[in-house]
């Protein structure tokens, strides 16, 4: 029987890993970088909250197995800093060329924390073949991250923006901006929470709420100044001081994620939610999660909208198939798939004055559904504020209201 | 004096015959090593010391930050009381049930339902729970408007209530099983039965008898399980996101949260704050000891006092009702996991979904494939790994008649000492070392846990296996191995195969060895699971949930199967499970 | 051939430094020893010494010879000494065919005749696939003391092997035993606390 147990470890021992050999491909070389992904590994780790977003990565991977021959693992994660941490982990600990992630998706104060600490492998993004289709020159915000340069370090995959849906069957007229809704709330107590920041879709919130509030809304542009940030931060806190004690649960317990809320409207626990994703309430209708009446609408401010990028750490082991997949999702066929509401119903990046008549029937005949607001409908879109802001407002938030 | 053995003949068998001999150091050391070491590794990093992460110089800085950190207070309250609470609630119960049903009918019905109900991993468990219990919940759902006139679901903190007490709940209910689970075990070792009946007759109602005269023989047998349930209870950190305090969190959580950062320097207050879980455990564990002590003192002197007691009737339903409700809220739970899994939209307080669907199912098992063998690959080679092992060393006791047993007490270490206070150091390490997560790494980590429940499992039967089989054997002319593998292995195959079950059970549950070690890129059925709790959609989270129950079920089913299958026609091996 | 003989050389067993017993004997082969006393007087740790299993715990010295070959140092499987304990202990996961054919040494030729043929010799033709819990208690008695036989002891050790067995049944085990180890010219210890076993086998007897 040891005999057995020995011969076990040694297996074992052979399934130890090994330190892997990687090397820089060149993106301006895209046949090269295209045979060189075949065969490669790449792992993706992506915020895995939302099962439809997790079903169209699956797809995705599935689409990439076939077309280059890229083996796509989604590494599911719950909150996109546990990846940042492993990756700056791993440069400390002097890994330069054995990382754990190939690809990130990734914005906001994490690709700030990427680019600062000199995480990231690129410039790559612009030369990916389908990038010249989101028309950056047209489209600023490609190439700003949380008015971070993004410097051909990310390659756009989708939008997001804040919006507010609401069940029409209870609420007949929902607030139309952050001052309705504090006194909408205080009339419903218990009917609206946000999830609990760090999270992001909470975190959004925050800003959105932080935007509609300031006078100036200049200073949230630039870099954080340590000493301005409680008077500029003031009405936020003030405001919600008020609008805790109407909030469901009174504010001592706010949902873990943007999809908990969907439930919750779904049960008729409160009848207004957030979300990132302009055709959630499509969604979770066709999805049945929602019911039939729900509508959608954005803040009459404007509301805050963001792209979401995909990065490639500097110590990436498959780069090459991390650009390859990058670039796939950048495709039209891809863009169509997600922006279709039973999928994952994203807006697309995709600039539709560059694309073909045909591909844009293709885009126009997608039915979004009635709880899908349509591009005029979204409005003005608000430009996220630095990312400096993002973490002194969680800091704070959770300093005031985490531990109470 | 001759030695109880003289050398094998062949090379082979001498050779094993050596590495039997050093079995138990070589477990012992597979499994302090890590502990040990991961714990080293976290003290220097709590203490500023982490050059990786530019930490030279030795302070006590990020015990100051530590401290200050917003609702660290309640965050170490919450993870006290749901040490001692927990614990006490599911002993109290399985004590006063046993002492109302021992020798009953009832009995003999838990002892087959406690299987299954063990089986139920702590995150399924949890889901069941926060399914049944939260305001739209399934017991306001059939409650409502009937009889409570709630048309939405009440606006009540229930679940990740502020005091934890849903998370306590939800550990009891869980834990209840697994101390009867070792209770029946142990009670064939102290002769309960007569125990009884000579109180009985001395003029004692039978449950104050039990209580009085089995519980003190009793409970130093289940010691050391009472304790793991105290550590677990202390550091949970699955159940605890899944249905705990989040606003603030528990200490163990709150110490997750800080070792994934983005900002790298909060590592020092995890590090920190991993230190802290260690000291709450061993502090939960000290208190418990001093409540040993109280309660001991109090049992002799009502022992003495010769008091018949009146209250017998009260108590004994209490532990019938209490054990009760634990085994209903986990049969509930299923319930609820399995009518949410196939739900399609349903509004409360509407009992029933409007329509079913097999649409969360369709898109598991679109999803399944790599978690699933993950999880059985990991499972497997851990429980293998794991009852070889602890066989090897129970064999050496057996041959070399030593017991190891005040090292042995090292042996569950592991199931003290909380998760996060050493796999922090081991995640360190391996960062350190540029080890890509593995398999087989995760094998190792899982082991750590797997080994030690599997030895409690089977060291009792092993060792009181009737000398005289092996003795009769050699006089037959069997050797040492012959003897092993004709005798002592067919006889115990019942208990070896339970004690597999046992590991196999506790390799499915493991989350954070999983989510830590395996750096999310191994994923499993738990990993998945707990991963989408934050997500909240019902009906996705009760098709893992429930395929995450499944595996372990499966596998206490083939070990009460399997044995009853091969001795279908030997009458002698009945019972011996 | 030769006749055996076990001879029990200064035997001396203590237990924390308490001496038990000392035993200086030898058995012939056919004869049977008789080693008689109260219980906890260390009847049983002699036969474990003698057979090779005595627990560490016992302090033991003496020399012990079966034919001339000194047993001490070799391990309980090659001292050929057979044990028949207090229950027949037949091997519940084991038929009855099993259980002889455990005793069988592996160098044996067609170990299905020597099964039949030693199941026919104590008179249960065709128990082969038997479940042994379905048999009498006279019947586990006699696959025991069968199985014990085949297993060629050069030596037999009796271990109260009667004193759970009622009353006429007991004389007729006892009977067929000491029968069989006569015919197979064996030397044997029995240690007992029965009278009646003592007398039943008619040879010298030590009292503790």
């Amino acid at each position: 029987m040891s005999r057995s147990l020995c011969k076990t470890f040694v297996m074992l021992l052979c399934l130890l890993p090994l330190k892997g050999l990687s090397d820089t491909p060149d993106p301006s070389v895209w046949e090269q970088v295209q045979a060189e992904a075949r065969g490669q590994t790449v792992y993706f780790d992506a915020w895995a909250g939302d099962p439809q977003i997790n079903r169209f990565i699956a797809w995705a991977a599935d689409q990439a197995q076939r077309r280059y021959g890229i083996e796509v693992v989604h590494v599911k994660l719950s909150d996109t800093a546990e990846a940042v941490s492993r990756v700056l982990a791993e440069k400390l600990a002097g890994n330069n060329d054995a990382g754990t992630v190939d690809l990130l998706w990734v914005n906001g104060e994490n690709f700030a924390t990427l680019k600062q600490n000199d995480l990231l492998f690129g410039p790559w993004a612009e030369q990916l073949p389908n990038f010249s289709l989101v028309d950056a020159d047209n489209h600023p915000e490609m190439r700003q991250d949380f008015t971070i340069p993004v410097e051909g370090l990310e390659s756009p995959w989708t939008r997001s923006q804040l919006i507010y849906y609401y069940d029409s069957e209870f609420l007949p007229s929902p607030p139309r901006n952050i001052h309705e809704l504090l006194t909408w709330a205080k009339a419903n107590p218990g009917q609206f929470t946000y999830p609990r920041p760090p999270e992001f879709l909470g975190s959004t919130f925050l800003k959105q709420a932080l935007l509609e509030l300031v006078e100036d809304r200049q200073a949230l542009y630039e870099p954080l100044v340590l000493e301005e940030f409680a008077r500029i931060t003031a009405p936020l806190w003030s405001y919600l001081d008020e609008l805790h004690p109407v909030l469901l649960r009174g504010g001592r317990s706010f949902p873990s994620s943007g999809t908990q809320m969907r439930r919750m409207v779904g049960d008729g626990e409160i009848s207004l939610a957030l979300s990132l994703s302009p055709a959630e309430a499509s969604a979770g209708i066709a999805a049945g999660e929602l019911p039939e009446t729900v509508r959608s609408y954005v803040s009459d401010a404007g509301s805050i909208g963001n792209v979401s990028f995909l990065a490639v750490p500097f110590n990436a082991r498959a780069k090459a198939g991390a650009m390859v997949f990058a670039n796939f999702l950048l495709s039209v066929e891809a863009q169509l798939h997600a922006y279709r509401p039973e999928v994952m119903g994203s807006t697309t990046v995709l600039s539709m004055e560059v694309l073909s008549e045909q591909e844009r029937a293709a885009f126009a005949n997608v039915d979004v559904g009635p709880a899908t607001l349509s591009v005029e409908a979204l409005g003005d879109t608000l430009q996220e504020p630095h990312p400096d802001w993002v973490g002194a407002l969680e800091r704070e938030w959770v300093e005031r209201y985490g531990a109470r | 004096m001759v030695p109880a053995s003289a050398p094998e003949q062949s090379l082979v068998g001498g050779m094993a015959q050596r590495a039997l001999r050093l079995a138990p150091w070589f477990m012992l050391l597979i499994l302090l090593a890590p502990v040990v070491l991961g714990v080293g590794l976290t003290i220097l990093p709590a203490f500023g010391y982490l050059p990786a992460i530019g930490g030279e110089q030795f302070t006590l800085k990020h015990f100051v930050a530590l401290y200050q950190a917003p609702g660290l207070t309640h965050s170490v309250t919450v993870s006290l009381a749901s040490a001692l609470v927990t614990p006490f609630i599911a002993l109290s119960f399985v004590l006063l049930f046993l002492a109302a049903a021992s020798g009953t009918r009832l009995e003999n019905w838990m002892r087959r339902l406690v299987a299954p109900l063990l089986a139920i991993p702590h995150a399924a468990a949890a889901f069941g729970l926060a399914f049944l219990i939260a305001p739209s919940g399934l017991l306001l759902r059939w409650a409502s408007p009937s009889v409570t006139g709630f048309t939405s679901p009440p606006d009540a903190l229930i679940i990740n209530d502020y005091w934890g007490l849903s998370l306590m709940l939800a550990l009891t209910i869980k834990e209840i099983p697994f101390l009867l689970l070792m209770a029946l075990a142990a009670l064939p070792q102290i002769q309960a039965d007569q125990r009884v009946n000579i109180a009985r007759s001395l003029g004692y109602r039978r449950g104050l008898a039990w209580l009085l005269t089995v519980t003190p023989a009793l409970y130093p047998l289940i010691r050391l399980p009472v304790y793991a349930v105290i550590a677990f209870a202390s550091a949970t950190v699955d159940v605890a996101l899944i249905i705990g305090p989040n606003l603030p969190y528990t200490l163990s959580v709150q110490v997750l949260q800080w070792f994934n950062d983005p900002d790298l320097s909060f590592r020092f207050m995890a590090a920190a704050g991993a230190l802290l879980q260690l000291a709450l455990t061993l502090t939960a564990l000290l208190l418990w000891r001093g409540l040993e002590i109280c309660f001991a003192a109090i049992g002799r002197a009502y022992a003495l006092s010769g008091h018949r007691g009146r209250a017998d009737g009260v108590l004994r339903g209490i532990g019938l009702s209490g054990v009760a409700l634990a085994v209903g809220l986990s049969i509930g739970g299923v319930v609820a996991l399995v009518l949410n899994s196939f739900a399609g939209f349903w509004r409360f307080p509407e009992s029933l979904p409007r329509s079913w669907n097999l649409r969360a199912w369709g898109d598991a098992s679109a999803d399944i494939a790599t978690p699933l063998g993950n999880t059985l690959m990991i499972g497997a080679l851990a429980t293998v790994l794991a009852i070889a092992l602890v066989i090897a060393v129970l064999e050496s006791e057996q041959r070399f008649q030593k017991r190891l047993s005040p090292s042995l007490i090292l042996l569950y270490l592991p199931l003290i000492v909380p998760q996060i206070a050493f796999l922090f150091g081991i995640i360190v390490a391996t960062e350190f070392l540029q080890w890509t997560p593995s398999i087989a790494m995760v094998v190792f980590a899982h082991l750590l846990f797997v080994l030690p429940y599997s030895f409690l499992a089977l060291s009792e039967a092993y060792r009181r296996l009737d000398p005289r089989w092996a003795q009769l054997a050699a006089t037959l002319g069997a050797g040492h191995w012959q003897v092993f593998w004709k005798v002592r292995v067919p006889l115990l195959l019942a208990p070896c195969l339970t004690a597999m079950a046992v590991g196999f059970a506790v390799s499915i549950s493991q989350y954070l060895a999983s989510q830590l070690i395996g750096a999310g890129r191994v994923p499993t059925l738990t990993t998945e699971a707990v991963a989408l709790a934050s997500g909240g959609n019902r009906s996705i989270i009760a098709v893992w949930a429930l395929l995450q129950a499944l595996l372990p079920m499966l596998g206490f089913m083939l070990a009460l199967f399997v044995p009853r299958l091969l001795w279908r026609n030997r009458q002698g091996m009945r019972g011996s499970a | 051939m030769k006749a055996q003989h076990l001879q029990l050389n200064n035997v001396r067993i203590a237990l924390q430094g308490r001496e038990l017993l000392a035993v200086d004997a030898v058995i012939n082969a056919g004869e049977v020893l008789t080693v008689m006393g109260p219980s906890g007087a260390g009847k049983s740790s002699l036969l474990a010494y003698v057979a090779g299993f005595l627990a560490p715990a016992f302090e033991a010295s003496g020399e012990l010879f079966l034919d001339g070959a000194h047993l001490n140092r070799l391990p309980a499987e090659q001292r050929r000494v057979g044990l028949l304990f207090q229950d027949p202990l037949l091997f519940p996961h084991l038929s009855v065919g099993g259980n002889l054919r455990f005793g069988i040494p592996a160098a044996a030729q067609d170990k299905d005749a020597i099964v039949t043929d030693a199941l026919a010799s104590i008179g249960l033709q065709g128990f082969e696939q038997r479940d042994p819990e379905t048999l009498s208690g006279g019947q586990k008695s006699r696959v025991a003391l069968q199985r014990l036989l085949l297993s060629q002891p050069k030596a037999v050790l009796l271990d109260e092997p009667f004193s759970r067995l009622d009353t006429h049944l007991r004389r007729e085990v006892r009977e067929f035993v000491f029968k069989r180890l006569r015919e197979a010219g064996l030397p044997a210890i029995m240690v007992t606390h029965d009278q009646e076993d003592a007398e039943a086998a008619n040879g010298a007897v030590i009292a503790l």
